[in-house]
């Protein structure tokens, strides 16, 4: 049986990556994605902790997170489509209207 | 799961996850991420979370990830050259990264290594299981849950379309020009 730290290090590891692309990627969609792939190393961790602990709430967690998940790129993606059609980029640097 | 099916998994997932952050174009970024969530709904499965692997593999890969695709097909967004982006906005972004592998370096350096895994019930991670849990427990975060999907629906379907006057105007007027021609 494989530690359970084993996975939180794998979790870590994908979630810093996942970091890394929203702060240096400048396109809307890569930006969006990295934050799919921060939701799911923290699934990977609560499904890793949920086979530590021998309980099913972590499980339910990730049912919840995947949920959101879901509701988030659709309303994102919806927000993307907007933008472009606005201003004809999905570049995060020109979108500066907000911005001083 | 024997050790060398997770280094195997651990490393392609994170091999993957790198691509997704690289790549140029975005339709390979999102290859990526297909083979980075699939990756992740092995290990799932390898963990005993049986379902949540099956539900990753059809929530993720068959819904969310088409999705992507379908916006990025619909914006044409898979030629354009991307990422102008400053040197200095970069570097800092990976200035940040570099902070947090720090901490969390430090965090594992601190900690013990977790015991092994405790005695799980014969029935971990099938369906039964997790219903039991999901409609006794958080039936209230369950049912609070369909409204959020219902309001992130309605909220992409007011986000996505036009606003409703303008081409209604657009299309009056042509019409209206047209009529006087005649």
């Amino acid at each position: 049986m494989v530690p359970a730290s084993y996975f939180l290090i794998v979790s870590a590891i994908i979630f810093t990556i996942g970091v890394a692309g929203v702060l240096v990627r400048r396109n809307l969609i890569v930006m969006l994605m990295s934050v799919e792939l921060m939701l799911n190393a923290v699934n990977l961790a609560f499904v890793a902790f949920s086979r530590a602990l021998g309980s099913a709430d972590g499980e339910v967690i990730v049912f919840f997170v995947m949920t959101v998940a879901a509701a988030e790129a659709a309303v994102g993606l919806a927000i993307m489509i907007a933008v472009f059609r606005n201003r004809e980029t999905v570049n995060a640097d020109e979108l500066n209207l907000m911005r001083w | 799961m024997p050790l060398w099916l997770f280094i195997f998994l651990g490393a392609l997932s994170v091999i993957s996850a790198l691509g997704v952050v690289i790549q140029r174009n975005p339709v390979h970024s999102l290859l990526a991420l297909i083979v980075t969530l699939m990756t992740i709904g092995v290990l799932f499965i390898g963990l005993g979370a049986v379902t949540v692997g099956f539900l990753q593999v059809i929530v993720y890969v068959g819904a969310i990830l088409v999705l992507f695709l379908f916006v990025i097909w619909l914006l044409n967004l898979q030629s354009t050259p991307m990422d102008s982006g400053h040197l200095a906005l970069k570097l800092l972004g990976a200035l940040g990264a570099a902070a947090l592998v720090a901490e969390l370096f430090a965090f594992f350096v601190q900690t013990p290594l977790a015991p092994p895994a405790a005695k799980v019930a014969s029935d971990y991670g099938s369906v039964l299981q997790l219903s039991n849990s999901l409609f006794s427990d958080y039936l209230i975060a369950f049912e609070v849950t369909s409204v959020l999907l219902l309001a992130a629906v309605v909220g992409a379907v007011a986000l996505a379309r036009r606003a409703p006057a303008e081409p209604e105007s657009e299309r009056a007027e042509p019409r209206a020009a047209r009529s006087e021609g005649w």
